[in-house]
């Protein structure tokens, strides 16, 4: 080994302790190369993109998958006998496999693609909500929930005369296990719960929540909107009976949606949507039902997105979720440090266990100002109630300022974000 | 960078929005008029009393925002009173087309003293901000609702 080399070694195994950008497991300069969005300029400042929460952008990967389907091979699916459809098919249902493989499921059979990760919910609200529930039975929600979350069971509610519990989360954004427990009862079919809070960043101890709601005969979906793309996800493991997610947070394009459910569950479920491609056979008389997933997919679904999703999770499956979630961590730690030393800047959300989405409000401007100020200075935020708006009344707040980091973003993003807060500040200040 | 941001706020608006002017609910007044905006969460109220002429004789507002609608609530209560209801309607439409259009001089805002139309045409740096339009419209709209009768008005 040379001087050089000796040097350049030398200063990566530094980088790596320090768990800077260069560590070795992940070179976060070379991902980025991988989005082109993200070489461009707003306002003649670099783009500093920290919205993934709301959702990511895309690798080059995912836009050729998508781009390539459609220049060579797109057909319908399930459908035709010629060559176009057959491709189209397999790499479809090759996308399936792939997400029953990252998600640890038994089979691809349990995979449901669907509109969204909003309609992931809907379906099973209806399909099992409708069938399952009755009067007077319970669904416990955390407080934490996105109103993806709480408005489908609300409509349930107003249909079939549910009833809705909450458990509370404490100051810090915790989810108040003990309370949950008291929760608990013979009533309680269904428990509906993040995995981690958008709003917060909490990570819910999502295994034991599941553990007792199961000891009483419960049922359990998990939104999983926030979590898939930041850690690694094993259904499994987590004995969960539906797990949600939204494959354009996972790198992957909007769309479409993941439903995963327990095949038996799946196959006890009606339809919900009839149509084409769910059916076996139709006639004036009777029409059957196929299996599980395609009887919830009813009409032409979202193919080249499926694809695109497939890529998504090809791409982050070779970086490897642990090195991801490693990377996340550390900018959470060093995003944390860096505003928690603002003056006047409150964190909301300091939960034990946090995935990389730093909520935050100031006392010298309204998180709007603040959104609007440091996006001129090329810095992407949300601001707002982050769809959570029983979260935002818990820490009695109309909104926040929300940082969330993806696996391509950087310290230095954090450093100018830090920059444009200090000159909210100054104006405001 | 800066100087749009400094159009925008310019001291005039980061004093009304720290310190908004006529920020009470009156003891009495005639008619009220709740706004929201869903997508940020602000919500103001207006009151309004009219006289038997259709005057505004006081215009008063309480409400939770950023610093663009509240300054935008605060201006819009200097500006109002004394006029009538007609008046008011069309000072609306004038500084809505102010803000969404490239227009700083409508020609709806014919027969308006200088000062309002000065007032008006600070915050109209909003139409650099396509996002916050609503922020400075939120406050006039529920007036209009007021003024009508509505008492309940969503902006989205």
């Amino acid at each position: 080994m040379n001087t050089a080399k000796i040097a350049a070694a030398a200063t990566a195994a530094a980088a790596a302790r320090a768990g800077d950008n260069s560590s070795l497991a992940f070179d976060v300069e070379k991902v980025r190369k991988d989005f082109p969005i993200l070489s461009q300029e707003v306002y003649g400042k670099p783009l500093v993109y920290l919205d993934s929460g709301a959702s990511a952008q895309k690798p080059r990967q995912v836009i050729d998958a998508m781009s390539g389907a459609y220049e060579t091979y797109y057909a319908n699916v399930h459908r035709g006998v010629h060559y176009m459809s057959q491709r189209s098919t397999e790499q479809y249902e090759a996308s399936r496999a792939k997400i029953a493989t990252f998600l640890n499921a038994r089979s691809e059979n349990e995979i449901v693609f669907t509109g969204s990760a909003t309609e992931a919910i809907n379906l099973v609200a209806h399909a099992y909500g409708r069938t399952f529930l009755k009067e007077g039975d319970e669904i416990i929600l955390s407080h934490m929930e996105h109103h993806a979350n709480i408005v489908p069971w609300q409509l349930l509610r107003d249909d079939i005369g549910i009833v809705l519990r909450v458990v509370p989360v404490d100051d810090d954004g915790n989810l108040m296990f003990e309370e949950y427990e008291k929760l608990l009862s013979p009533k309680t079919k269904l428990v509906a719960m993040t995995h981690i809070s958008n709003a917060l960043g909490t990570i819910v101890p999502i295994a034991d929540v599941i553990r007792r709601a199961h000891e009483i005969g419960a049922k359990v979906l998990v939104d999983g909107c926030q979590a898939v793309p930041h850690m690694s996800v094993d259904v499994q493991a987590l004995d969960a009976d539906f797990y949600v997610f939204a494959p354009h947070k996972v790198y992957g394009p909007t769309g479409i949606g993941v439903l995963y459910g327990r095949e038996e569950l799946l196959n006890a479920m009606p339809p919900w949507q009839g149509g084409g491609d769910m059916i076996e056979s139709v006639s004036f008389e009777k029409t059957t039902f196929q299996k599980a997933p395609l009887r919830f997919e009813a009409g032409t679904p979202a193919i080249v997105e499926a694809i695109g999703l497939g890529a998504a999770i090809d791409y982050v499956s070779a970086l490897g979720m642990e090195n991801i979630a490693a990377h996340e961590e550390g900018l959470l730690h060093y995003a944390t440090q860096k505003l928690s030393a603002v003056d006047g800047l409150q964190i909301i959300g300091q939960a034990r266990e946090k995935a990389a989405i730093v909520s935050f409000v100031m006392a010298c401007a309204h998180p709007h100002d603040i959104g609007t100020i440091v996006d001129r200075a090329g810095v992407a935020i949300r601001t707002g109630h982050h769809c959570a708006e029983p979260v935002m009344q818990r820490y009695d707040v109309a909104a926040t300022a929300r940082a969330s980091f993806g696996l391509y973003s950087t310290r230095e993003e954090v450093d100018v974000l830090a920059d444009a807060i200090g000159f909210v500040r100054e104006m405001f200040g | 960078m800066l100087d749009d941001l400094r159009e925008l706020y310019q001291e005039v608006i980061l004093d009304h929005g720290k310190n908004p002017r006529n920020f009470r609910r009156p003891d009495t007044f005639s008619r009220e008029a709740v706004g929201n905006n869903p997508m940020c969460g602000d919500a103001l109220v207006i009151y309004l009393s009219l006289d038997e002429n259709q005057i505004i004789t006081d215009v008063a507002f309480q409400g939770k925002g950023c610093a663009i609608s509240m300054a935008s609530a605060s201006m819009m209560t200097e500006v109002l009173k004394g006029m009538s209801a007609d008046q008011a309607e069309g000072l609306f439409k004038a500084f809505h087309a102010m803000c969404t259009g490239d227009d700083d001089a409508p020609e709806a805002l014919d027969g308006y003293d200088e000062e309002t139309i000065e007032r008006l045409r600070m915050l109209a740096g909003v139409r650099q901000f396509p996002m916050r339009v609503k922020c400075a419209t939120l406050a006039w709209h529920t007036m209009d609702a007021a003024v009508n009768g509505n008492q309940e008005i969503s902006t989205e």
